[in-house]
């Protein structure tokens, strides 16, 4: 090989003896600072290796090598999360033990519980209710001041606590009303009158013959539950009908689909799942939106 | 004259005319080992020295009562609470413009400074050349002057070069650590952060950065120096179009200083000219970055203008005129030249004959240019006054009369509108009503429309129709949901503009915003 060196006139250094289009490639020792600083990354990546987990498939199945100090990125997020946790715990522990009203009434407590209530609530509710809260055809509309089992803050958490006509919940909110065409209580023309009489109380166009032959209609069919004027029952849940609120819409022919074969809506019960502290979040949240009595 | 005036000629090569002015890209680098230089522009130098490292360090101890509600330190910037504090100033996040402002006018400043006086920012107030400079005292106070530091340097190690070298260091750190923790100040309460920082208990953001800034003041006030400069710095290179030929530059005046000599006396005994320069090197000596202001206008050169005291100082001792080397700007250089060159050409000045400028007596003939302050006041310049002071005006304006108070409304989107059960439609605004006063206000929030609107807002009982009164703390934000609902008779479907108006009762300030009520066409 010494026989082959070759010396770069210009700058005293030796050649490779690789040569392309008459230009020689330079034999220049790399850097020192630059082999040492490659040297320490290596004894580095040794240290490295043992502490941290590095070696995969030591032993079928059983992942990389753990390294001494134990460490992981899960690990990291768990204790993320039970130190957030363990932040909120002061709050939560709070709202646990008041009332709703109370919670209502403090500051600290409602800002804490609305904005958990919002997040809470976009898991669970929004399926039903909307992005916005702002429900649908036969999803209640929570924005708004028209309740069917009531808006004061307690009913609003025994609504969201027990659920609606949820079967596998003891403490639902259940009600029925009658099938008045389906089940043959009331003939098409009957139910023709109540529907003018009932787009009467709220005010809708209407035949005004016909509405005030559905008053008697209404008064021995309807008037027990959703009240004389329409005014509704919380109690029963039963639906205000006189005003500009409306379920299922308030055409003739949605009113009078109604009152021949209803729907209902149906909420679980969300105290099992989500226990007393966080009903009471979520119903702290709906009443923030403005509507609560 | 005095005849008896004996210099030494200084042992000392400038250090960029080796291997690096022969076309090389690499240079090995030598030590520079500046000598003590005394004169005025010494003074001036340790003047600015002084006045800018006392603002620096003393700064952040500043009190300034602001009043119970905000921190009573003068110059504070708050990262944690988004606030920065400037005496009476105080600048929210989104006022950020006012120090964009500053930071403009001193780019201009720059420019101005450096269109007059060349690289005076380098050569005087850089913190690079302020911190070398305190370092290289430093080494003087220690190891004695330029040849006593050479001489150590050569000499092999001892206890003593270990003691002397170690002390050196040992204050420089000191120094670099004194300049990293002052920096942290400025970011919380000084005394408070530096009871916790000696007692350990500061945060770990705080020592680490006392540690970056340690590291970096040792590296480049103690270690780089003058590479720092040379190499790193893009200054340096930029500078080039800030000068013209009326700038004031650091300038050896080689018309009066050439041809030089060593020994004047036989030279002028042979018959040969002689110029006023003797050759001492004192002017290489006393350079921070080792060069020879002989050589012309230079990259290295920062303007410090210690040369000029050097040659100054050995003027004065050979009895001729102070001047040699100087501020001169390139007009009156080329001016001068030409008289002083009988054969210029176009590409080189040829020979200086000294006659042509000394007048036999001494003196300098007439027609020679001198300083001449007109130069500050040249078309350039005056245009870096006018934007700076433009901007300056501005900046003043804005901050006499910015706003204090101010409403940030969000329209709910989600869902924009709501019917109620009696018809009526609501709307609903997230109102941030932001108090920048260091005191607690009561906000008057007002709304002049639509027509039979009526407002609510949710954890607020005390809400008359179309006026709240909302208490707001000191210098903080306060977040509000509003709701404002039309009755039924007066609905008018698609958008309808109001205004949303925050008022201060006590100092009439106030702030609006223009917002829409909207009523989709199916809640009519």
């Amino acid at each position: 090989m010494s026989g082959n060196r070759e010396i770069d006139q210009v700058s005293g250094v030796d050649t490779t003896g690789h040569e392309w289009d008459g230009i020689k490639e330079l034999n220049n020792p790399l850097p020192r600072w630059w082999l040492w600083t490659l040297y320490a990354t290596i004894v580095w990546s040794v240290g490295y290796m043992v502490v941290y987990p590095a070696i995969p498939g030591l032993s079928p199945g059983a992942g990389a090598s753990k390294g001494i100090w134990g460490w992981s990125s899960r690990a990291d997020v768990r204790n993320e999360l039970s130190a957030a946790d363990a932040a909120k715990q002061a709050m939560t522990d709070k709202i646990a033990g008041m009332d709703i009203n109370a919670i209502m009434a403090d500051n600290d407590a409602r800002t804490f519980a609305v904005s958990a209530g919002a997040s809470l609530f976009k898991v669970n509710c929004v399926q039903c209710h909307g992005s916005g809260a702002q429900g649908g055809p036969g999803f209640p509309n929570l924005n708004d001041d028209s309740w069917m089992w009531g808006g004061k803050p307690e009913q609003v958490v025994q609504t969201i606590a027990g659920g609606v006509r949820d079967t596998t919940s003891a403490e639902t909110r259940d009600s029925l009303m009658p099938a008045f065409g389906k089940d043959g209580i009331l003939d098409a023309e009957k139910i023709g009158q109540v529907t003018n009489h009932v787009r009467q109380l709220a005010n809708l166009e209407h035949d005004a013959a016909a509405a005030t032959a559905g008053a008697t209609v209404f008064a021995e069919n309807c008037a027990s539950c959703h009240g004389e004027k329409g005014e509704g029952n919380q109690d029963l849940g039963a639906p205000q009908l006189n005003d500009a609120i409306w379920l299922f819409g308030d055409s003739p022919e949605a009113i009078t689909a109604q009152v021949n074969a209803p729907r209902h809506g149906m909420m679980p019960g969300w105290k099992a799942k989500l226990g007393d502290a966080k009903v009471k979040q979520l119903a702290a949240y709906v009443l923030s939106l403005g509507g609560g009595q | 004259m005095n005849t008896h005036t004996i210099i030494d000629k200084q042992d000392v090569k400038a250090v960029n005319t080796g291997a690096k002015a022969q076309g090389n890209l690499y240079a090995v680098h030598q030590k520079v080992f500046p000598k003590r230089a005394e004169g005025a522009f010494r003074k001036l130098k340790w003047i600015i020295m002084a006045v800018t490292l006392g603002i620096y360090y003393l700064t952040p101890w500043i009190r300034w009562d602001r009043g119970p509600h905000a921190p009573d330190q003068a110059v504070l910037l708050d990262m944690a609470n988004r606030r920065f504090y400037f005496f009476f100033i105080e600048i929210w996040p989104q006022e950020f413009y006012f120090v964009a402002g500053l930071l403009v006018m001193a780019g201009v400043g720059l420019f101005l400074i450096t269109s007059v006086v060349g690289r005076a920012w380098c050569g005087y107030s850089c913190p690079q050349t302020v911190w070398t400079d305190l370092f290289i005292k430093v080494e003087e106070l220690v190891q004695g002057d330029r040849n006593a530091r050479i001489k150590l340097d050569k000499a092999p190690w001892s206890v003593r070069k270990l003691g002397l070298i170690s002390l050196t260091h040992l204050i420089w750190i000191v120094i670099s650590v004194a300049t990293g923790g002052a920096w942290i100040f400025y970011f919380a309460d000084a005394p408070t952060l530096f009871w916790n920082f000696i007692t350990l208990k500061a945060p770990f953001v705080a020592y680490g950065t006392v540690a970056v800034l340690t590291a970096t003041t040792y590296l480049l006030g103690g270690l780089m120096r003058e590479q720092v400069c040379i190499y790193m710095c893009p200054w340096p290179r930029i500078q080039a179009a800030m000068l013209d030929e009326d700038s004031l530059v650091v300038t050896y005046n080689d018309w009066r200083g050439e041809p030089r000599s060593a020994g004047t006396k036989k030279a002028a005994a042979a018959g040969l000219a002689v110029g006023d320069c003797i050759d001492c090197n004192a002017c290489v000596a006393v350079c921070p970055t080792g060069i020879d202001i002989r050589n012309g206008q230079q990259l290295e050169c920062i303007t410090c203008a210690l040369c000029i005291d050097a040659c100054n100082g050995i003027m004065d001792k050979i009895g001729k005129p102070r001047g040699l080397i100087g501020y001169s700007t390139l007009r009156d250089y080329n001016h001068n030249m030409n008289i002083a060159c009988p054969d210029a050409t176009d590409d080189v000045w040829g020979r200086i004959d000294p006659a042509l400028v000394h007048k036999t007596g001494g003196g300098f003939v007439d027609g020679l240019k001198h300083f001449d302050a007109k130069i500050f006041f040249r078309i350039r310049t005056l245009i870096y006054m006018g934007m700076w002071s433009l901007i300056g005006v501005g900046l003043l304006f804005l901050l006499l009369t910015r706003d204090r108070l101010e409403v940030n409304v969000q329209h709910d989107r989600n869902p924009v509108a709501i019917k109620l059960s009696d018809g009526s439609v609501r709307n609903g605004y997230t109102m941030k009503i932001l108090n920048m006063m260091p005191e607690p206000r009561t906000i008057t929030l007002s709304i002049d429309g639509p027509p039979g609107a009526s407002m609510t807002i949710t954890g607020m009982d005390e809400v008359i129709g179309r006026i709240a009164h909302v208490p707001v703390e000191p210098d903080k934000l306060r977040a509000l949901h509003v709701f404002v609902t039309v009755p039924p008779q007066l609905l008018q479907a698609g958008s309808t503009n109001f205004k949303i108006v925050v008022t201060d009762e006590q100092s009439f300030e106030s702030d609006s915003y223009q917002a829409i009520f909207e009523v989709p066409e199916n809640m009519k």
